[in-house]
């Protein structure tokens, strides 16, 4: 037999069809897509991962890789967490979401349960913590300022819901079956192998008066030599047995139980099932955020525009990477970037490891999350909504085989051509690094003509410095050092032409190898 | 129920030692041989007489109630050392008992625990004859008061009722419990009743098939029945067995500290009896308060010398009331060292409640006493050793109170002689404007005569004297200090080597000593 609180459907569907879903304002939930290849060379990976543990019940994944396509959506959803960033807001839902919690592990529990006053129970409590959710969010919502539609329709949708008389009387039926069984108190003689089980008729504690006697001699703190006894949910068959004398003895309140068990076991409404999975996907992401957020990291509502190239953000940074640097209790660096007029490509040149990937990711993550309607990492940022985002990097494993590999650039980077659009976003990071300076300059500028015909926004990480200043198209990003230790990155890239020599110098200059320096040793 | 032997109002914190330097007291004092000497071997004994020493009453009054109860004990030994040999049984008694292979089963606990309730009571009567039989040969408040308290508390109507209650806890007729309906139905919060006190007999509802009650019986084979039985059981018993083990407990901890508080009195028996036999004398201390500075002596001696010595020690006689330090200054090996022990030692003792080694003894009543003594490894000047002298008075001045007594021994003496008189100088200046109290022995004669002539600290200056003849005396004189050092005679004795070659080393090295 299954028991299980299915949904009786969308019960008030017919008078209060404004609020279906906080994701979705219109289309309904799409089928799932798979995981996009981008995710992985964005760290998007992580990110998501990070936020849907701990969260495997709600089956958040889906969410995440379904990105939005145009504006509204992506404002409805921006709405929808400017409300529950507000702490009072978020308090309440997060109550909501706890109690739904406690509702689904009873009602699991009941499934398994073979006593069917047990299983009576657990069903009991399934039902008593959804409605107790679900009231206490319709009453706390009233308390509280909202403005988006979402939420706002959220409201009203509950404020009708409670009042049905199916919802108050289930409510009313379950917290007094309840306290009707709460207050049950038997009494039990064991005497050898027979059980007795009646009612209880206020005999005296006898563990106080063997207390109150021996009291005189106390003398301070006492040690409790009380047993914690393994406690099972399930009964052994004497415990089963005297569960039914205790039922024969107080035949009304179990009665009721049975009654409620009948009734309600399939109680639970479609709309507030599918609020409990959806705003996980914000609780979420917010949740993450606040970890960032504590560390001195910030976090903006993007501008997101469909027609213009004029990007820009400022203090923007690594989500993936600032969650581990967190971790370690190491500082996050943050970087701004801009296109205006005709600008569209990121030629990032500099010192390796100086942060040229983590810009060309963090590029690509906030144009993600922004897609989804999030906040994204930084002060403040307009961005682009794209079509698409293709990246193609360079990997560690696959160094070695240099002709398949540059074979295999060159297949990759034909494909992205083929498809991408002058709405989409164009990731290259190390690409062609397997061939000489001439190969890799020629295929370079091959690369750059072919965005700036196509006008998409592009990100292009590259050992060829002279990429930087091809065309009123590029932007010329460099990775820096601190200057008095140039061994030392500051994983900051800034706006500036590129000089592949002042890294060089720089670390010249510290073991005493500059023309200057050297010339002077020799002669003295 | 208290014995209330070490305060009148309360029970020894075994945690509230004195803070401070105690360890260095420990060691600088050679408190080791007078605790032994009331110890005797005894570790429990041992570690009673430390706590009471390293924790100083600073209430005159506390002391004076610990010295009546001394009193007492002086004069009936036997009985005080009877009672203390009582709670001793007590407590191995219940030691003894099995503990039981299954700690986590409630039945088991009440079966031990009704064993030892069994067990204490012949012991509580045995204290309980002692307050009836012996309690006219005692006069202090501490003494007397237990006496009453045993007569009220221990009745017979009290003996009966526990008896009743050993009887009961074995539950001859089965155990009636009560429960509640928890989670998932499950039976909680089981309570064991007391059977055959409700309106029904549990005998007349047993019997009655009524409506009201329902009965079944498990199998006698069905193995995991009675298992289940048996946690029902256990569960029910849960709350009752944890009181009786609580009242068992009650009553052992009450043994305890009957056996911590006597001991102290038994352990200051011990000691006096070793020096009666070595005929030292003892006297019961006048504990005075901080303020005005009341510090004097006669025939105050080393008492830890005097048990590890065979034969008589040497007593000494001051008299530094209205002073806030002592400089003992004069002759190595003349005694100096011995002189500041006794002070440390006959303090402690005072404050602690016990005699005094000394013909008598009367000083007001400190915090805590600190001691900063010489290291072997300070004689040697170096920068390291100065830091770590320098170390050890700073650890000392974190704890120090107003109302402090610091004993410096040749302290600052890993420097020069200049460098050392201006960094104690400086520092007994600050310890005396603060209240503090200090005896300080030094062979720093910048210091001690700088403080001499100033007049800015009211001092008491004892010095240690040579006879003409070279022989010392151990007795330490009222005297200034003197600017030549006596090692120069020490020096000669032990052999001068002014114009010793290489030849005379290996001499000496083979033992051999010029004249």
């Amino acid at each position: 037999m299954r028991i299980a609180l299915r949904p009786l459907g969308q019960v008030m569907m017919g008078t209060h069809d404004t609020f279906s879903s906080v994701l979705f304002e219109r289309q309904g939930e799409t089928a799932d897509a798979p995981v996009p290849d981008f995710f992985v060379d964005l760290n998007l990976d992580q990110i998501f991962d990070a936020i849907t543990t701990g969260r495997a019940e709600y089956d958040l994944a889906p969410f995440f890789r379904h990105p939005l396509h145009d504006i509204e959506s992506v404002l409805y959803r921006q709405d929808i967490l400017r409300d529950l960033q507000d702490g009072s807001v978020r308090r309440c839902v997060q109550a909501f979401a706890e109690k739904m919690r406690i509702s689904r592990s009873s009602e699991l529990q009941a499934s398994k349960l073979r006593e069917r006053y047990q299983r009576e129970w657990f069903v009991l409590d399934a039902v008593d913590s959804y409605c107790d959710a679900t009231a206490r969010l319709a009453e706390e919502l009233a308390g509280v300022e909202l403005t988006s539609r979402g939420m706002l329709g959220l409201r009203t949708y509950l404020s009708n819901y409670v009042q049905t008389s199916a919802f108050a009387d289930m409510a009313q039926e379950t917290h007094d079956v309840r306290r009707a069984l709460a207050d049950v108190v038997y009494s039990v003689h064991v005497s050898g192998f027979r059980v007795t089980v009646r009612r209880h008729d206020a005999e005296a504690d006898y563990s106080r008066e063997v207390q109150k006697t021996f009291e005189r001699f106390e003398q301070g703190e006492v040690k409790d030599y009380r047993v914690t006894f393994r406690e099972q949910i399930d009964m052994n068959h004497v415990e089963a047995s005297i569960l039914e004398l205790v039922a024969r003895l107080f035949p009304e309140e179990f009665g009721a139980l049975d009654r409620h068990f009948a009734h309600y076991q399939a109680g639970c409404d479609e709309a507030v099932l599918r609020f409990d999975r959806e705003v996980q996907f914000y609780l979420g992401y917010l949740e993450y955020c606040q970890r960032l957020s504590q560390a001195g990291l910030r976090f903006c509502f993007p501008a997101v525009v469909a027609d213009s190239k004029e990007i820009s953000a400022r203090g923007t940074f690594d989500c993936a990477l600032a969650n581990k640097l967190v971790q370690l209790g190491n500082p996050v660096v943050c970087n701004d970037f801009a296109l205006s007029g005709a600008e569209r490509i990121f030629v990032v040149s500099g010192p390796n490891q100086g942060g040229k990937t983590t810009f060309a990711r963090t590029f690509g993550q906030v144009h993600y999350l922004a897609s989804l309607g999030l906040t994204v990492p930084g002060e403040q940022a307009r961005l682009a909504l794209s079509d698409q985002i293709y990246t193609h990097f360079e990997k560690e494993e696959e160094l070695g085989d240099f002709t398949g590999k540059l074979e295999d650039d060159l297949v990759r980077a034909r494909e992205i051509f083929t498809r991408a659009t002058s709405a989409s976003i164009i990731i290259l990071n190390e690409i062609f690094t397997s061939t000489t300076l001439e190969d890799a300059s020629f295929l370079g500028r091959k690369v750059i003509e072919k965005v700036t015909e196509l006008d998409s926004l592009c990100v292009y990480v590259t050992f060829v410095d002279e990429l930087a200043s091809l065309s009123d198209a590029t932007v010329s990003m460099v990775s820096t050092v601190v200057p008095e230790d140039p061994a030392e990155r500051t994983y900051k890239v800034v706006r500036k032409p590129a000089d592949g020599l002042s890294y060089a110098v720089a670390i010249a200059r510290k073991y005493g190898l500059t023309y200057d320096r050297l010339k002077d040793r020799i002669s003295s | 129920m208290k014995a209330h032997l070490m305060f009148a109002d309360r029970d020894v914190d075994p945690d509230q030692l004195v803070a401070g330097n105690r360890e260095e007291v420990i060691e600088d004092l050679n408190l080791a041989t007078l605790l032994d000497a009331m110890a005797r071997g005894d570790k429990f004994l041992l570690d009673v007489s430390q706590r009471a020493i390293l924790s100083s009453l600073a209430d005159p009054d506390e002391i004076r109630y610990r010295q009546r109860i001394l009193a007492d004990s002086i004069k009936n030994p036997a009985i005080v050392r009877e009672m203390y040999d009582i709670a001793v049984g007590a407590i191995d008694a219940e030691r003894n008992v099995f503990a039981g292979f299954f700690r986590n089963r409630p039945a088991q606990l009440l079966h031990r625990s009704v064993e030892v309730l069994d067990l204490f009571i012949d012991p509580l009567k045995a204290l309980r004859k002692i307050a009836d039989t012996g309690s006219g040969a005692f006069d202090s408040d501490g003494l007397t008061t237990l006496f009453g308290t045993l007569r009220t508390e221990l009745s017979d109507g009290y003996f009966d009722e526990i008896a009743d209650h050993l009887r009961q806890l074995k539950f001859r007729r089965g155990l009636l419990m009560s429960a509640e309906l928890a989670t998932g139905n499950k039976g909680s919060s089981y309570v064991l009743r007391t059977p055959g006190k409700s309106k029904q007999s549990w005998k007349q509802w047993i019997g009655l098939e009524t409506r009201s009650s329902y009965s079944f019986e498990i199998a006698s084979r069905d193995e995991a029945g009675a298992a289940a039985l048996d946690e029902l059981r256990d569960r029910g018993l849960n709350p009752v067995s944890n009181a009786v083990a609580q009242s068992a407990d009650h009553i052992l901890s009450f043994f305890k500290m009957m056996r911590s508080e006597l001991g102290f009195y038994v352990s200051c028996l011990n000691l006096l009896e070793t020096l009666q036999e070595r005929h030292e004398p003892v006297c019961m201390p006048t504990p005075a308060p901080w303020k005005p500075a009341i510090s004097n002596a006669t025939g105050l001696y080393d008492v830890s010398l005097a048990l590890r010595l065979d034969g008589p020690v040497v007593g000494n006689r001051f008299d530094a009331d209205d002073c806030s330090l002592v400089v003992i200054t004069g002759a190595n090996s003349g005694g100096k060292s011995t002189f500041l022990r006794s002070v440390g030692l006959a303090q402690l003792m005072m404050q602690c409640g016990m005699f005094a080694p000394a013909e008598q003894f009367t000083a007001s009543v400190c915090d805590v006493v600190f001691s900063h003594f010489i290291r072997e490894e300070d004689a040697t000047m170096s920068s390291g050793r100065l830091d770590d002298e320098l170390s050890r008075m700073s650890d000392i001045a974190t704890h120090l109170t107003s109302s402090s007594l610091v004993l410096f021994n040749e302290s600052f003496a890993a420097t020069n002689e200049r460098e050392g008189s201006e960094i104690a100088r400086q520092i007994l200046q600050a310890l005396t404007e603060r209240g503090i109290k200090a005896f300080v022995v030094t062979h720093l004669f910048d210091l001690a005569d700088g403080i001499y002539r100033s007049n800015t600290i009211r001092a008491l200056f004892l010095r240690a004297e040579r006879e003409d003849d070279g022989a010392r005396r151990f007795q330490l004189q009222q005297g200034a200090p003197l600017s030549t050092s006596f090692g120069e005679d020490l020096y000669r004795r032990l052999g001068a080597w002014d114009a010793v070659g290489s030849a005379a080393e290996t001499e000496k090295d083979a033992g051999v000593v010029a004249p």
